[in-house]
Parts: C-alpha cells; sequence; structure tokens
C-alpha cells in the first residue's frame, strides 16, 4: 500500500536534487533555472500529496498558485538571461557585476 | 505489489532519474529533455493521486511552455557549455556535502511525525465525493468562488511576466527597413514618378 510517506520521500528526494544542482552548476544559470524548477515541482508534489490524503482541495488551489508563480518566474528568467547573453556574450553568472552591487 | 503500487514505483523512478539526469547531464539540451520526464512522471503521480486536473495543467503548462521555453533558450544562446562543464567537478564535493546534510535534516524530520489530532477539523475545503463531482469540477468551484481574487492575481502575474519578458527581450535594429503605414499612405505619385528621355544606345 502506497501511502502518503511515500510521496513525501519522492518530494524530498527531488528538492534534494534541486538544491544539489543549484551548487553544481554554479556557473550555468540555464541549469540552475532548471533546478529552481525542479525545487518547485517538488513543492508541488507536497502539497497534492497532503491534499489527497487529508481529503482537502485546497492543496490543489495552491499548486495552480506555484504553477503560475513557476512559469512567471521561468519567461522572466530566462528572458534576462537572453538580455544578459546579448549584452555580454556569456552566461556565466559568477562575474555578473554590471549593477555594481 | 498491486497495480497502482508498480505504478508509483514506476513513476517515482521517473521523477527521480529525470530530476537528476537534468542536473548532471552533460549537455543543456538533454538536461531540458531529462527535465519533460520528470514532469511527465509527476504528472503520473498526480493522477495517481487523484488529482487530474493538477495532472493534465502540469503537462500543458510545464511540459508544453515552459521545457519548450527552455529548449528554444538553449538552443537560441550560442554558449561554449563545455567550458561550463569543466568546473562541475570543483563544485562536487560541496553541493555533494549540503545535499546529504538537508537529506538527513529531511530524514531527521519524517522519521517520527504524525497529524495533529485537530488536522481532520481544520480542512477548509473538503473534497466531495468522486460520485457527486469530479476533482476538475470541484476545483472550478473553489478557484472562481472562494479563490477568485488569488485567481485574478494570478492572471495579473501572468501579464506582468508576459509584458517584462517582452520588454526585455525586445530590441529595435538600426538600419532595417519596416513598414510605415502613414508615410506609405501620404506618398505622392506625381513625386514619386520622374519620366526620363533616354537615348538608345546610351542609357542613363
Amino acid at each position: 500500500m502506497i501511502g502518503l510517506e511515500h510521496y513525501l520521500t519522492v518530494a524530498a528526494t527531488l528538492f534534494i536534487i534541486g538544491i544539489f544542482g543549484l551548487f553544481l552548476n554554479r556557473k550555468n544559470v540555464i541549469i540552475i533555472l532548471m533546478s529552481i524548477e525542479l525545487i518547485l515541482l517538488a513543492v508541488n508534489i507536497n502539497l497534492v500529496a497532503f491534499s489527497a490524503f487529508l481529503n482537502d482541495l485546497t492543496g490543489q488551489v495552491f499548486t495552480l498558485f506555484v504553477l503560475t508563480v513557476a512559469a512567471a518566474e521561468a519567461a522572466i528568467g530566462l528572458a534576462i538571461l537572453v538580455c544578459f547573453f546579448r549584452n555580454r556574450g556569456t552566461i556565466a553568472v559568477e562575474d555578473v557585476n554590471n549593477m555594481k552591487g | 505489489m498491486t497495480v497502482p503500487a508498480i505504478a508509483f514505483y514506476c513513476f517515482a523512478a521517473g521523477v527521480l532519474a529525470g530530476g537528476l539526469f537534468t542536473v548532471i547531464s552533460r549537455h543543456p539540451v538533454h538536461s531540458v529533455l531529462w527535465l519533460i520526464l520528470a514532469f511527465l512522471s509527476s504528472a503520473g503521480l498526480f493522477v495517481l493521486l487523484g488529482a487530474e486536473f493538477v495532472a493534465m495543467l502540469l503537462v500543458i503548462v510545464y511540459v508544453g511552455a515552459v521545457a519548450v521555453l527552455f529548449l528554444f533558450v538553449v538552443m537560441m544562446l550560442d554558449v561554449d557549455f563545455a567550458q561550463l562543464r569543466a568546473e562541475m567537478a570543483k563544485y562536487l564535493p560541496l553541493s555533494l556535502m549540503i545535499a546529504i546534510v538537508l537529506l538527513m535534516q529531511l530524514a531527521l524530520a519524517f522519521g517520527s511525525w504524525s497529524f495533529a489530532p485537530e488536522a481532520e477539523d481544520l480542512r477548509a475545503n473538503i473534497a466531495p465525493p468522486l460520485e457527486e463531482t469530479h476533482n476538475t469540477a470541484a476545483l472550478g468551484l473553489l478557484i472562481y468562488d472562494d479563490y477568485i481574487l488569488l485567481f485574478q492575481l494570478s492572471g495579473l502575474i501572468l501579464l506582468v511576466a508576459m509584458i517584462g519578458a517582452i520588454v526585455l527581450t525586445l530590441r529595435h535594429k538600426e538600419g532595417i527597413k519596416r513598414q510605415d503605414v502613414l508615410s506609405q499612405m501620404y506618398r505622392d505619385p506625381a513625386e514619386a514618378l520622374e519620366i526620363k528621355d533616354v537615348k538608345p544606345g546610351q542609357g542613363l
């Protein structure tokens, strides 16, 4: 019998993989954005699993909103990336100091 | 093992393999394809959980829009990915350590937990039984009723994201012929044409 713990384990492992990817690909901002998508996917799996096992639809409603924010974030992030690539000719994020922050 | 259990393990393996190879694969295009596998498998997990609408949304929004967007950008940018990959080994020990520490923390949290006794009473929107309303209809009743403000605001977020992405990536190149409707309409044929008397055998 597949219980809530199974889903939570999958989500936690996916979350860890996302964090691992963030640190592993310090230079490649495209993979960093994909890792963020993986992390948000893990959050969604948690929300839907709790929603299903508690028989409460609120989790699924919030999954929709997380999905919306993830899509908007990916679009904006990739637009910034394209813009940055046009200006600098590289996507190495380590030496981003255009704003002198 | 029952069929749902087998399906769960297949989809879970798909999600985890997809996620892992997204992160470690050598070429970004392969990464995007593995990401699509992760999304599709998690859509399968959602179907197993009875959340069909979110599953279909995941397929349409993530696989259909976000992953294709990633694919476009990866293929559009002319980047030397091998050079970016070269330093991956340098970060491997640190990232493995962080991942293991986080995993152990989560394992500690998952080791002993239980639902609070009042959790059943705190449910805000109890799902109606499946014979009465399907998942999609029940979600629709919620979104367009109780959560209408949040729904509209998320639409606003998407609008802002769309405008932002267009503004960021739009650029006007100099020296490209564009259509100028007004100047084309105000063009006077009397000034635009000129009759030249060309002598035979000489040309202009």
